[in-house]
C-alpha cells in the first residue's frame, strides 16, 4: 500500500467523525460536504473514475441542496 | 428509555459488534490481491464483445442492466413519496417572488447554467466511452437547472420547470428503459439482452443499446433530481409568504 | 496495514452509528444515516482493488492492461445516486414531523400518529 492511499484513509476517517460530532447544523451542511470530498479522492485513488464523479456531483449539489432546505425551514418556523 | 441508559447499551453493543465485524473483515483476502473471477473476466472480453471501452458502464448497462432497472425503480418510488409529502399540505396558493440579489451573482450564475448544461450532455453522451454515463450526467443536469433557482431568479426557475413536464420527464424515463428491455424480448433473446449494430469501438456510433438505456436513465434521473429540488424549494416559498416577508 | 480500507469501512460504520443513536436533531440524524451507507461503498470498493490496477477504462490504454474490478464499481455507482433521493424522502418526512410537532429533536417528538 503506498503512502497516498495510507493518508487519504485517514482522512476520510477523520472527515466521518467530524461529520457525526458537528451539532450545529448550518455548520454540518458544510463539514458533510467536505467529507464528500474526502471520498471522492479516496474513489480516485482506488482507481474508480466514474464512482467518484457520481459521489462529487451527488455529495456537492445534491445532499446540500436538500440539507440547506430543511435547515431553512426549521430556522423559519422557530 | 433515557438517553444516557441509550448510550450506555450502545456503548456496549458496539464494541462487540465491532470486534465481530473486525474479526470477519479479517478474513477477506489481502487489500490488492483481488481473487474474484468475474472482474479479470469482464475485464478482458467486455470491450471485444459490447465495443464499449467504459466497462464500468457497459456492466451497469447491459452485463447487470436489470439491477439498475430495480434501482431506477427505487429513485422513482422515493421521488413520489417526496412528492406526496409535500405536496398535500401546500394549502394556500402563493405570489412566487424574485429575491434582492447583486447584478454580479446574477450574471456569473445565469452565464454558468448554459454551460452545465452543456456539460451535463456531455457527460451522458460519452458515458459508454469515459467515466460518465445517465447517473452522474443527469445530476449535472439538474445541477444547471438549481443554478438558475440560486442565482436568484425564482420565477424563471419555476418557469422552467412546471409540474406536468418535470413528472413526464421522470415516467418517461422510467418507462422508457422497462419498454427497451422488452423491445430486447420481441427481437429474441432475453429481456434487457443487447441488441443493435455494434458499430467501431471508441466512437459515439457504438455499443448497441447501451445508448438508449442512457439517454432513458439521464432523463430519468434528471427528472427525479429537478422535481425533488422544486419540491424543497416550494417550501421556501411558502415559508417566507407565512413570515409575512 | 494491508487491512486498513476494511477497518475504515468497520470505523464510519460505528461512527456512523453514534450519530444515529446520540443525536438531538432530525437532519443530523439524515446525514450520519449517509455516512453509515458511505461505509458500504467503501468497503466494496477496497474489495475490488488490484494491486498496480489502472481504471477499468479502456480508452486510451491497451486492451489486457491490469485493471481493478468493474463489477462492484456498477454496483457502487448507482448506488450513490439514490441513497440521496431516499435521504431526501427522509428529510421530507423530517419536514413534516417538524410542522406538526413544533421541535426537531427525535428524543422530545413524540411518535407520529397517521
Amino acid at each position: 500500500m503506498i503512502p497516498l492511499q495510507i493518508a487519504v484513509i485517514l482522512l476520510v476517517a477523520l472527515g466521518a467523525l467530524a461529520t457525526v460530532l458537528t451539532r450545529d447544523i448550518v455548520r454540518l451542511a458544510l463539514v458533510s460536504g467536505f467529507y464528500a470530498l474526502t471520498l471522492v479522492v479516496f474513489f480516485l485513488v482506488l482507481q474508480a473514475p466514474d464512482v467518484a464523479l457520481s459521489e462529487l456531483v451527488v455529495g456537492a449539489i445534491g445532499f446540500p441542496m436538500v440539507i440547506v432546505v430543511a435547515i431553512v425551514r426549521e430556522r423559519g418556523d422557530e | 428509555m433515557t438517553r444516557q441508559a441509550r448510550l450506555g447499551l450502545f456503548a456496549v453493543s458496539a464494541a462487540g459488534f465491532g470486534t465481530l465485524l473486525l474479526w470477519a473483515v479479517a478474513g477477506l483476502p489481502d487489500f490488492g490481491h483481488y481473487h474474484g473471477v468475474y472482474g479479470t473476466t469482464l475485464n478482458s472480453v467486455a470491450v471485444g464483445e459490447r465495443h464499449a471501452t467504459n466497462v464500468v458502464a457497459a456492466v451497469v448497462f447491459d452485463y447487470r442492466g436489470f439491477d439498475t432497472l430495480g434501482e431506477e425503480f427505487i429513485l422513482f418510488g422515493s421521488v413520489i413519496g417526496v412528492a406526496l409529502l409535500l405536496r398535500d399540505v401546500r394549502e394556500e396558493p402563493h405570489r412566487p417572488r424574485d429575491e434582492m440579489r447583486s447584478d454580479a451573482v446574477r450574471l456569473v450564475g445565469l452565464g454558468f447554467a448554459g454551460a452545465l448544461l452543456v456539460l451535463g450532455l456531455y457527460v451522458i453522451a460519452h458515458g459508454y466511452l469515459t467515466p460518465g454515463g445517465g447517473f452522474q450526467g443527469g445530476v449535472v443536469i439538474a445541477s444547471a437547472f438549481a443554478l438558475v433557482y440560486l442565482a436568484g431568479a425564482y420565477r424563471s426557475y419555476r418557469r422552467l420547470t412546471p409540474f406536468p413536464a418535470v413528472d413526464l420527464a421522470e415516467g418517461v424515463g422510467a418507462g422508457g428503459y422497462a419498454l427497451i428491455g422488452v423491445v430486447s424480448l420481441l427481437l429474441g433473446s432475453a429481456y434487457l439482452h443487447n441488441f443493435g449494430p455494434l458499430g467501431t469501438t471508441g466512437s459515439l456510433a457504438s455499443a448497441g443499446s447501451i445508448p438508449f438505456l442512457n439517454v432513458a436513465t439521464a432523463i430519468e434521473v434528471s427528472g427525479a433530481f429537478v422535481l425533488i429540488f422544486t419540491e424543497f424549494l416550494e417550501e421556501l416559498a411558502v415559508t417566507r409568504v407565512e413570515t409575512g416577508a | 496495514m494491508s487491512y486498513l480500507p476494511y477497518a475504515l469501512a468497520v470505523w464510519i460504520f460505528l461512527v456512523g452509528l453514534y450519530g444515529v443513536v446520540s443525536s438531538r436533531n432530525l437532519v443530523h440524524l439524515v446525514v450520519s444515516l449517509g455516512v453509515v451507507q458511505s461505509s458500504t461503498y467503501v468497503l466494496l470498493l477496497s474489495i475490488g482493488y488490484v494491486d498496480r490496477g489502472t481504471a477499468p477504462i479502456f480508452k486510451d490504454v491497451p486492451e489486457g492492461t491490469r485493471a481493478v474490478d468493474p463489477v462492484v464499481q456498477a454496483l457502487t455507482l448507482t448506488d450513490i445516486v439514490v441513497s440521496v433521493t431516499v435521504g431526501a424522502l427522509l428529510l421530507a418526512l423530517s419536514l413534516q414531523k417538524q410542522k406538526r410537532a413544533g421541535t426537531t429533536d427525535p428524543d422530545q417528538a413524540g411518535a407520529m400518529r397517521g
